[in-house]
């Protein structure tokens, strides 16, 4: 019997295969005595050449598909299973105590886990994962069981997790895995935004995929809807591979504008950029036609490392964005911690209200260090291509200026050590805070741009937590209070010659393009993948009838007189 | 025997890469290779040793080898210390 299971659409497409469920099989075992030594030990060595084997798999893997940088977090995996002070205290509690490898394995890492997590330094404590992590590789072979690799799997498979990690996603092999469903997580979370740049369907936030899904099942992924179909019927399947394919002929139909530029049909011509949160996203960037990177989200950097990223790191990270985008423009938007997103290594104090504490910029100018860190790394960078700064969460004309010239200051430490820097990085801020948006004018006279973060813009005007699901009615990107903020973003830009971007979710939405494009605005940011899609959309529309529809939309009075006066107007 | 004093100046300690670097340098010599910081004595070969010892930026620390190629071991380590900006 097929069952119907439904979560958050986070990348779209559909993918067809068996389940492979990413749990951890039963690692227990029973303590015994022994009576030979030799072949305990014995035992214990073929799981470490075992372990090793797997674990030098996953690394060339990972190397080949995601890049050395991914790959390095495996060497220290390895280094733990050729420790001599941890596999010669292993050994030697076999020889002293005569008891199975199995036990002795276990009170030795635990021991080193607890010595680890008893440290009072948060990257530490990290490391009583990776311990963990090995140590429960070995036990596996020991028990011959197998643990779930997400870089191993060669059958046609959807993943199905609580969440996937960093080192789950990177170990992923694209062209086995047609898909994946997670428990937990929404459209924002790290699974769902590799799940977009890997172009595979995915569907977070099921709350309950792992317990309804087993292993083999046969699933349907349907990301544009967000609904898994488990064990289908030969009719469903029929109807999903059908709906599939018309779906892979329109995005073939989109491919065809990959190299057009982005027009309306009555001439008016827009930017569509993209987001995104690594240099290894830059690949999906240009396949998919994108004019630009609209959106760097730097945080990635620091959140995916286990320490904050040295001027080196960034810089490099920063060189290769610039130079694979080869002159398109790329918008940095400097580090955006706080609020939800925080780092294992740096504890922020507890906060009432994460999102309306000490997040963003305003964390940047108290940390000055971290900040300069950042500006120095982009600064350099700068020469490679077409760098635009934008600092994120500005609330002030004075944030911005002291943001400004912490980067003009750093600009002369750099130029008096003798390094080149471009003379034509433009600078700007995200307006996400409704103050902001309602001073605009005023910031126009200083920034170079302005780019429209939506998702918090909505979130500060209508005063709802987008995390708390209590009051999701409230998260309205059509409400005409918004559209009313974004006009006046968009005008204050246009009257000092500037121009307005759009990197929030609303960028990318079929109901909000035809309304932006009345309104004006100049570049839209969104996911790699919406791209050939909003082309398309933009192609077949008049900026003429959009304004008269962005005027009426401002005049209207809830944001479902919106929705469909924008029906009206699209049809 | 060889003995030699170094200061931390990568900014983020001997933690991650850089304990990485440092015990897989280590383990290329027959030579024991001891790393002493804070009265703690600790294997260089034991990626676990090593990242114990919490080492931060500034630190100094000491580093001995004693073997058939202590003198290579040494001589590994601080170059593997200057090409990656570890210490000096």
């Amino acid at each position: 019997m097929a069952s119907l299971l439904t979560g958050i659409a986070a990348s779209n497409g559909f993918g067809f295969g068996k389940a492979s469920i990413l749990v951890e099989p039963d690692l227990s075992f029973e303590k015994q005595t022994i009576d030979h030594v030799e072949d305990e030990i014995e035992r214990l060595k073929a799981a470490l050449d075992h372990t090793q084997d797997d674990l030098t798999k996953i690394r060339e893997l990972v190397s080949k598909k995601q890049g050395e940088e991914n790959a390095a977090i495996f060497d220290a995996h390895l280094l733990v299973i050729q420790d001599p002070e941890l596999i010669g205290s292993i050994e030697s509690k076999i020889t002293d105590e005569k008891i199975n490898a199995e036990a002795a394995l276990k009170e030795q890492s635990d021991m080193f886990v607890t010595m680890f997590e008893s440290m009072d330094n948060e990257y530490m404590r990290e490391r009583a994962a990776d311990i963990k992590d090995v140590s429960n590789r070995i036990m596996s072979h020991l028990l011959k069981v197998t643990l779930p690799n997400p870089g191993l799997i060669e059958e046609e498979s959807i993943l199905i997790a609580i969440d996937l990690t960093p080192s789950d996603t990177a170990q992923m092999n694209k062209d086995v895995v047609k898909g994946f469903v997670t428990d937990i997580g929404g459209r924002t979370s790290h699974s769902a935004i590799m799940a977009r740049s890997m172009e595979i369907p995915a569907i977070v936030g099921t709350s309950n995929a792992t317990a309804e899904i087993q292993e083999g099942d046969y699933l349907i992924v349907d990301g544009n809807n967000g609904e898994v179909i488990i064990n289908p019927s030969d009719e469903e399947i029929e109807k999903y591979k059908q709906l599939a394919a018309s779906f892979e002929a329109k995005k073939a139909e989109w491919a065809l504008l990959k190299d057009e530029p982005s027009i309306s049909k009555d001439g008016v011509q827009v930017e569509l950029a993209a987001n995104i949160g690594s240099p290894n996203d830059v690949d999906s960037v240009l396949n998919n036609g994108s004019e630009g990177i609209g959106l760097y989200r730097t945080e990635f950097l620091y959140m995916e490392s286990n320490n904050f990223p040295t001027e080196e790191e960034q810089f490099e990270a920063y060189k290769t964005v610039l130079e694979n985008m080869d002159g398109k423009p790329v918008v940095v938007r400097t580090l955006d911690i706080g609020g939800d997103k925080t780092l294992d290594y740096w504890k922020l104090p507890e906060e009432m209200n994460p999102f309306l504490g000490l997040r963003a910029v305003r964390l940047a100018l108290q940390e000055e260090d971290i900040f300069r860190t950042q500006l120095r790394a982009l600064l350099r960078a700068s020469v490679y291509g077409n760098l635009k700064i934008m600092f994120p969460m500005i609330a002030t004309l004075d944030e911005f200026r002291k943001a400004k010239a912490l980067l003009d200051d750093e600009k002369k430490n750099l130029q008096t050590e003798g390094i080149d820097i471009s003379d034509s990085i433009e600078i700007g801020i995200m307006v996400e805070i409704p103050s902001t948006a309602v001073m605009a004018d005023q910031f126009a006279k200083e920034v170079d741009f302005f780019s429209i973060g939506t998702n918090d813009l909505i979130q500060y005007t209508l005063a709802a937590d987008r995390m708390n699901e209590a009051v999701s009615y409230l998260y309205q990107p059509y409400n005409p209070a918004i559209l009313r903020l974004v006009k006046s973003v968009i005008e204050a830009a246009h009257a000092e010659g500037k121009w307005a971007g759009m990197c929030g979710e609303m960028a990318g939405d079929e109901i909000a393009i035809p309304l932006l494009l009345g309104l004006g605005l100049d570049e839209f940011s969104m996911s790699a993948t919406s791209v050939l899609q909003a082309r398309s959309q933009i192609k077949d529309l008049k900026q003429s009838d959009m304004k008269e529809l962005a005027e009426k939309a401002l005049a209207a009075s809830t944001s479902e007189e919106v929705v469909e006066l924008v029906k009206q107007y699209t049809v | 025997m060889v003995k030699k004093e170094f200061t931390v100046i990568t900014e983020t300690g001997i933690h991650a890469r850089p304990a990485t670097l440092l015990v897989q340098e280590a383990s290329k010599y027959a030579a024991d290779v001891q790393l002493e910081y804070n009265d703690k004595q600790v294997n260089a070969k034991s990626i676990m040793g090593v990242m114990s010892l919490g080492i931060a930026q500034n630190a100094t620390f000491t580093i001995t080898t004693e073997g058939n190629d202590e003198e290579e071991a040494m001589q590994g380590m601080e170059d593997l210390f200057n090409r990656e900006g570890i210490a000096n």
